[in-house]
């Protein structure tokens, strides 16, 4: 997905949404606000005239550096990055959305970070959220039905997040 | 519940109310392909709610891809789908390129051209026989199998392996074909070509599966879309997406030159570049059958695709190329590419800062959607076809669990 139109278009129709944008990369994609999720995606999925109506994939991605020798040089702040893919299958183009999320919510440890499930948009977010919630442990405002999906539910931890530590024991079984 | 039961003619007809019960199918449930749970909320014979519980397979492969270079990972992939490893290893090996720039050989082109679509094959073939196995009918898994184990010589030749290949990897191909190859397997199209009506004799037409199979779990081409359904899923409820035609420019730059058809019903009319038998009359686009029948159609498409890049692979006479190092550095950034593998559309997502290592891996699994709307198809269907839906589905448990 080309083009700045569509950008102003969408930037009119939500207003301060899109906190940035790259448009001249390998995949075009738009840095969305957390509160503005939701209504964005609403948008290009049902008023937008490329309508994106296919969620691909939603990722997270744990910006987190645990070596302290090499946490000193990196440029940024520890958050927590969500990935939306989205596609339409009518004009056959994708777009990627970009959330930033803090890595707790209010920086409290154990606190998961919140954001608004687009379940109500896309039905099939229902699987790759809950997928999300328990691998990267970010809670999603508004799903149906939020729980482990691959992981047992009573494992502990997310296991995608870059400080987790593996469990030495489960229920009896040796981890290591 | 209780609509179902009201407007269900087989309840009414007796008048028997029956409990409701929760039924347990799997995790080793024969006709669950791999280690899937399914909970059934049944009244009688049918089934009010179905609940599918995943995970049993789970290695967290994406944390494994966190500690390996990009090449290393390939043999992950290949765990994935593992009846369709070569696919899997194209996805990952063209992400990994997207992100790089790079382009492999013209000979490398084909050759990956010739072995995807060979496994496509061994991957539908699979398919079809456990759908057999499903709906219990065990002819056709011997048939199918006994074509695929040919298909697997042809592989272990080229790659040592039977069933994890690794054999594309990042930058082209582990190594070029072994002398006499490309005979053999001309060969074994040259046999493989009448089995297919044998196939359709055994399943496609056989009355007893055309009524275990059609009007049986309907999908609507919204309802796909909705949930992210690709591959012969969306295809076989009539909506014309190929990723080997509509996808990204690195991914059908492979196919270019090639000529083939996506099997998808238009106007009414599967497109005609084979014989096969016409559609039943029961059966209605989107169910079971259709589902199908677009794998059987895509069999008779990918050896067409095969023989064209027997050609051309013959014809180039430069060198085939050598893979990218082991540790090669990544520029900081990232790339998504989803392709065309035999269960639905294959998606990776590469995010690097910079060293060999990927900061982060993703991959998006076509059976892990492709599952998510079963129990859509299955609310209100009977219990004895539940295996019929699930298995009109071809999951993988490898790829969902990953």
């Amino acid at each position: 997905m080309r083009g700045t139109d569509f950008v102003s278009e969408l930037e009119a129709a939500v207003e301060g949404a899109v906190i940035g944008r790259e448009l001249e990369t390998l995949d075009p994609w738009l840095a969305i606000s957390p509160d503005k999720l939701l209504e964005t995606c609403r948008w290009l999925k049902e008023s937008c005239e490329v309508r994106f109506d296919g969620l691909q994939c939603i990722t997270a991605i744990d910006w987190l550096e645990t070596d302290p020798k090499k946490a000193s040089k990196v440029e940024w702040e520890p958050h927590t990055e969500l990935v939306y893919h989205l596609w339409s299958t009518k004009a056959r183009a994708s777009l990627v959305l970009k959330v930033k999320l803090p890595r707790w919510k209010d920086d409290q440890q154990g606190q998961l970070p919140e954001v608004s499930s687009v379940e109500s948009v896309w039905r099939g977010a229902d699987w790759h959220e809950r997928e999300v919630f328990d691998l990267s442990g970010i809670r999603f405002l508004g799903h149906p039905d939020l729980r482990r999906i691959l992981c047992p539910e009573d494992w502990d931890g997310y296991p995608l997040r870059k400080d987790y530590e593996m469990p030495l024991e489960y229920h009896g079984m040796r981890g290591r | 519940m209780s609509q179902i039961l009201d407007e269900d003619q087989r309840i009414i007809e007796f008048d028997v109310r029956t409990d409701e019960m929760l039924v347990n199918m799997g995790p080793q449930h024969p006709s669950t392909h791999g280690v899937l749970r399914l909970v059934l909320r049944t009244d009688g014979e049918i089934v009010s709610e179905m609940e599918p519980h995943i995970g049993y397979l789970h290695r967290c492969a994406e944390k494994i891809g966190e500690n390996l270079t990009a090449r290393q990972w390939i043999p992950y992939t290949d765990r994935m789908d593992y009846l369709a490893a070569m696919n899997m290893n194209l996805g990952w090996a063209l992400t990994v390129e997207k992100l790089l720039r790079y382009q492999v050989s013209e000979k490398a082109r084909h050759l990956r051209v010739l072995i995807t679509e060979l496994n496509r094959i061994a991957s539908h073939l699979v398919g079809m026989g456990a759908y057999g196995l499903d709906l219990g009918t065990f002819s056709p898994f011997l048939y199918a199998f006994r074509e695929r184990e040919k298909l697997l010589d042809l592989f272990e030749e080229v790659c040592g392996a039977r069933l994890t290949y690794s054999y594309i990897t990042v930058g082209g191909m582990t190594a070029d074909l072994p002398p006499g190859w490309l005979q053999r397997c001309e060969a074994f199209l040259d046999q493989f070509e009448p089995v297919i009506r044998e196939y359709h004799t055994l399943l496609t037409t056989n009355a007893i599966f055309v009524k275990r199979t059609a009007n049986i779990g309907v999908l609507s081409p919204e309802m796909a879309i909705d949930y992210g359904c690709t591959g012969p899923v969306l295809r076989g409820s009539g909506v014309d997406i190929d990723l080997r035609r509509d996808g990204e420019s690195i991914y059908t730059a492979m196919y270019d030159g090639y000529a083939f058809e996506v099997a998808v019903m238009k106007n009414g009319h599967y497109p005609r570049d084979h014989e096969y038998p016409a559609v039943p009359r029961d059966a209605v686009l989107g169910d079971c059958w259709h589902r199908f029948f677009v794998r059987m159609l895509e069999v008779v498409q990918s050896m067409d695709l095969v023989r064209q890049s027997i050609d051309r692979y013959s014809q180039c006479k430069g060198p085939l190329g050598e893979p990218l190092k082991l540790a090669e550095k990544l520029p900081a950034g990232d790339a998504y590419l989803e392709t065309e593998c035999p269960k639905g559309q294959m998606g990776f997502y590469l995010v690097s800062d910079g060293t060999s290592i990927p900061w982060r891996v993703r991959a998006r699994s076509s059976a892990f959607s492709n599952l998510a709307v079963s129990p859509e198809l299955c609310r209100g269907c009977l219990i004895a076809d539940v295996p019929a839906v699930i298995g009109s589905l071809d999951v993988v448990m490898g790829e969902i669990d990953r």
